[in-house]
């Protein structure tokens, strides 16, 4: 895996930039959307829910933010990602390379974007009065489990889309669903707790709570809870895996 | 040691049912039981083996399983049924103009189309020069592809394509491109390609250019192997076919 990546990285690299290109083709802003976008949702979401659920949650302003970036990330991925194999289907006809690169490219793609919100998100932390610690550290294991999280996404996705074109529409209307599950805007600490915990069966939810447990709280979580995060991680790239390496040849019938 | 065998390859399409109906048909007909595949095969049953060196010519009429067949060998599709082995990388240059993206710079495209083709960045560096010379595009090198006549795109294409060094060569009517001059100067380059030593399997519709290239011949009828042997033998019987002397 890591040999062929080697040998494919210049491909990689070129199909990187040039959904790049397509991607922000004609736009005046540019790459300057992928921060805009971010923070123009947050901004709408501070003014929206400051009024019902501010004055209930401490930091409500970070508390919005890990879940809008940990949430964006996700769905920036997956609806780009669905779209790795049809929209290549033109190039994978033709020429026999591995069907995966089409997608890592989304996915470096959505990363550097992640990236760059990130560096964003840290400096609202610092303006919102939270305290920086060693901590933080701790963050680069969800973020590491959520971009596997979303390479599985991709995989399953892409290759589902081949075969049924629902899936697009599907998909957005489970994401619309999946925002409003994960509690990105609001607590769930009214609810009872045998509905508190009904919300950790949600791995977006899993991915956004670590980020405000270690941010907000200062609290790295349980041993249970990396657990859970990183078998949900694996259930779905090794999904993801398997349906590329049963259809890699099959693909190519349904175009 | 041949370079190339294909041992008993059978490729099979799948037709009907399954594409295109969505979701909620596919469901509902899996529990009607009215959901069916039907298959197509698109080449039965073929074998031949070629030795360092050796150039295939592959005749047939159109819908004889000649690109279907490629396809297994660059590995794109799997054989439903037999074997294709090789050895040595294969450069498979089906369509020449597959991968380029219409909004990209000239440049931008012969680097992303070279990358499809396993060549390296260094390697680029080095010959986009040379590239954009032999394509005689050097006046629209701002150009974006698209804007391109189909002319120039093809010339493009093919510039690209023909610094391949591989050890077996698979082409698709791809020999020459482009009007009068550059045709003449793209037939030489292939050649130049060809007289490299490479193991070369050739799908053309033109038999005097099999008839000069090729030293063995295989055709196609509707999937099935007619016939596999010495260039002048098998092409004979083939044009004999084509004007209806001989039946199959």
């Amino acid at each position: 895996m890591l040999q062929t990546l080697k040998k494919h990285r210049f491909l990689l690299e070129e199909l990187v930039k040039r959904d790049f290109d397509r991607k922000y083709k004609g736009s005046f802003l540019g790459a300057a959307w992928s921060v805009l976008n971010p923070l123009l949702s947050l901004l709408i979401m501070r003014f929206i829910f400051g009024h019902f659920f501010g004055s209930a949650i401490p930091h409500f302003t970070t508390y919005l933010f890990c879940g809008n970036i940990v949430f964006s990330f996700f769905s920036e991925s997956s609806t780009e990602g669905l779209m790795a194999l049809i929209g290549n289907a033109q190039i994978f006809t033709k020429v026999n390379i591995p069907k995966y690169l089409f997608l890592l490219s989304k996915n470096t793609q959505t990363l550097i974007n992640f990236a760059i919100t990130l560096c964003v998100f840290f400096l609202f932390c610092a303006l919102d009065g939270i305290v920086f610690t060693w901590k933080f550290l701790a963050l680069l294991y969800p973020i590491f489990m959520l971009l596997m999280f979303n390479l599985g996404t991709g995989l399953l996705l892409s290759a589902l889309y081949v075969f049924f074109r629902d899936i697009k529409y599907l998909w957005a209307v489970l994401t619309q669903l999946l925002l409003y599950m994960s509690a990105v805007f609001y607590s769930v600490d009214t609810f009872p707790a045998h509905i508190r915990n009904a919300f950790l069966l949600n791995p977006i939810y899993l991915f956004i709570r670590y980020f405000r447990m270690v941010v907000i709280e200062s609290v790295i979580p349980s041993l249970g809870f990396h657990v859970l995060m990183a078998v949900d991680t694996v259930v779905v790239l090794l999904l993801g895996i398997w349906i590329y390496r049963k259809y890699d040849t099959e693909f190519l019938y349904y175009i | 040691m041949p370079v190339l065998t294909c041992d008993h390859v059978s490729i099979r399409y799948k037709v009907g049912d399954f594409r295109n109906i969505g979701l909620k048909e596919t469901i509902i007909r899996k529990l009607k039981g009215s959901y069916h595949v039907e298959e197509f095969w698109a080449d039965r049953d073929i074998t031949f083996s070629l030795e360092r060196g050796d150039m295939l010519g592959i005749i047939g009429t159109n819908g004889a399983g000649k690109s279907t067949l490629l396809k297994a060998v660059a590995g794109i599709m799997s054989p439903s049924k037999g074997i294709v082995e090789h050895e040595g990388n294969i450069s498979a240059l089906l369509e020449l103009a597959s991968g380029f993206d219409p909004d990209l710079s000239i440049r931008r495209n012969a680097y992303l189309r070279g990358a499809m083709l396993g060549y390296t960045r260094e390697f680029m560096d080095e010959k986009y020069e040379e590239i954009l010379d032999f394509a005689e595009l050097r006046a629209f090198e701002d150009l974006s592809f698209k804007q391109l006549s189909t002319g120039m795109q093809s010339r493009l294409a093919f510039s690209i394509a023909s610094l391949v060094q591989p050890d077996i060569l698979i082409l698709d009517e791809v020999l020459s491109v482009g009007d009068g001059a550059f045709a003449e100067k793209s037939a030489a380059k292939m050649q130049e390609i060809l007289d490299s030593g490479a193991t070369t399997i050739l799908v053309s519709h033109s038999l005097d250019q099999v008839r000069e290239l090729c030293n063995k011949v295989l055709w196609l009828h509707q999937g099935r192997q007619i016939d596999l042997g010495e260039t002048e033998a098998v092409c004979d019987r083939y044009q004999a076919f084509l004007h209806g002397e001989i039946e199959i």
